[in-house]
């Protein structure tokens, strides 16, 4: 039984401590939002100006000016701000945010991580990806363990153009919880069912 | 003796010195808190080979897409291309330059040019693509790259509410890029829902000083487009 992206959603919600100041990259990561109770203790920041976004307007009360940096429609939590992108900036590259949850394209066993370009592919730009990446002071990927095509994603050197160098702290996949461990990624916690060589077989970097 | 005013009449009457080449800074998040009268004011002036210089420049066909469309665009700096499928033609057809900048060094790169600040060393970037050709350094064990400032000839923002001196106050999350791109500009031109006369924002509630506006038109309605519409259902309130 591999983890579905609830269940990922729900272990990288685990990673949250309380009070902390976190921000979602879209995608997967977002799914954390939807699975937090309304009364947890976390300030949600979305690099274009806010910090303590709620969850998405009931229909009829959605406000065009405020949304998230996936430009979906947001509303503010008691106690949020709204500030320009210089601010918010500050906040991500100062090291005032303490944890970035991002999808990610290629993990290598160093840290490091490829996540906004794909060779040959169309170029969709890198938004605040590298900031965040440089800037928060803890990274946690959720991504599915390999591509679709079956290519794999944990590796032992990225091959994809990089996002930011030895940056990434933690990797949730549907297969379990690794962490990079320079020559090959540490095994955390494995999904119900699923077995060290199963993983072995799917990873493209050494497992310990 | 009664102090000037920076409010003009029209969005004609503050483009009237736009020249062909000029560098335009455009805030707004994708097409959240677009400039959206100023951005059609620029089309209607006929004026081309423009360089945006904007974090998405437009989207879904809306917003600066239209500049796109209209074949007045010579360069794009931007952060994002994302659902911009204008920008992603005239980027395979060869037509316009784009400069892919992570979106943290644009407004800082904008900052600075506001703050008078030539250059910058940031974390952001290094051992990327991002960083090719440019200078780096070691501070306290940590590899920075170097960014110059970004300046331009007009940026063109959207305000909440304006005074005559074009102290402004910003709404939700449509002040992004704004402040910055108002301080790099030379020329910067505020669409504003509300002027208030002077003293109408307490000085304690002023997001951005006059000094760094020269122009302001009242714009009160827009269309503010929603680029994403996400909701809940009412039934989910627990």
């Amino acid at each position: 039984m591999t983890w579905s992206k609830t269940d990922m959603a729900r272990r990288a919600a685990q990673e949250i401590e309380p009070g902390s100041v976190v921000n979602l990259g879209i995608g997967l990561p977002t799914l954390v939002a939807d699975i937090m109770p309304a009364d947890a203790d976390v300030w949600l920041q979305s690099e274009n100006g806010l910090l303590g976004m709620g969850p998405f307007p009931f229909e009829g009360e959605e406000d065009p000016q405020l949304i998230n940096a996936g430009k979906q429609t947001v509303t503010l939590v008691p106690g949020a701000s709204t500030f320009d992108s210089a601010v918010s900036f500050a906040m991500i590259r100062g090291g005032h945010v303490d944890l970035a949850i991002m999808g990610a394209m290629q993990v290598a066993s160093n840290g490091d991580l490829a996540n906004w370009s794909v060779p040959g592919g169309r170029t969709t730009g890198v938004g605040g990806a590298m900031d965040l990446a440089a800037g928060a002071r803890r990274l946690v990927v959720v991504m599915r363990h390999q591509a679709k095509n079956g290519a794999d994603k944990l590796v032992p050197r990225c091959t994809y153009p990089l996002t930011a160098l030895g940056v990434v702290r933690r990797i949730i996949t549907d297969l379990g919880v690794f962490d990079p461990a320079g020559d090959g990624f540490a095994v955390v916690a494995l999904a119900p069912g699923v077995t060290v060589d199963e993983v072995r077989a799917r990873t493209g970097a050494e497992l310990r | 003796m009664a102090r000037k005013s920076k409010e003009v009449a029209s969005v004609a009457e503050a483009l009237s010195d736009l020249v062909d080449g000029a560098h335009i800074m455009v805030s707004g998040f994708g097409l959240s808190g677009n400039p959206e009268a100023l951005i059609e004011g620029v089309l209607a002036t006929g004026k081309g080979s423009l360089t945006i210089i904007s974090n998405n420049a437009g989207s879904i066909g809306e917003g600066l897409a239209k500049w796109l469309q209209a074949g007045i665009v010579a360069r794009v700096i931007c952060s994002y291309v994302g659902n911009n499928q204008d920008l992603q033609r005239a980027m395979d057809d060869g037509t316009v330059e784009v400069q892919i900048t992570p979106q943290g060094t644009f407004v800082e790169r904008m900052r600075a040019a506001g703050a008078g600040i030539a250059a910058f060393y940031t974390p952001t970037g290094v051992g990327t693509l991002m960083a090719e050709g440019k200078e780096t350094r070691e501070f306290g064990g940590r590899t920075f790259v170097l960014e110059r400032a970004l300046h331009a000839d007009v940026a063109l923002v959207r305000a909440h509410r304006a005074d005559p001196f074009g102290n402004l106050r910003f709404y939700r999350t449509s002040q992004n890029f704004a402040p910055a791109m108002a301080s790099a500009a030379r020329v910067t031109i505020v669409e504003a829902e509300e002027l208030v006369p002077l003293g109408g924002i307490d000085a304690d509630d002023v997001h951005l000083p006059g000094a760094f506006v020269q122009r302001v038109v009242h714009v009160p309605e827009h269309r503010d487009l929603i680029e994403i519409r996400t909701t809940r259902s009412r039934e989910a309130r627990s």
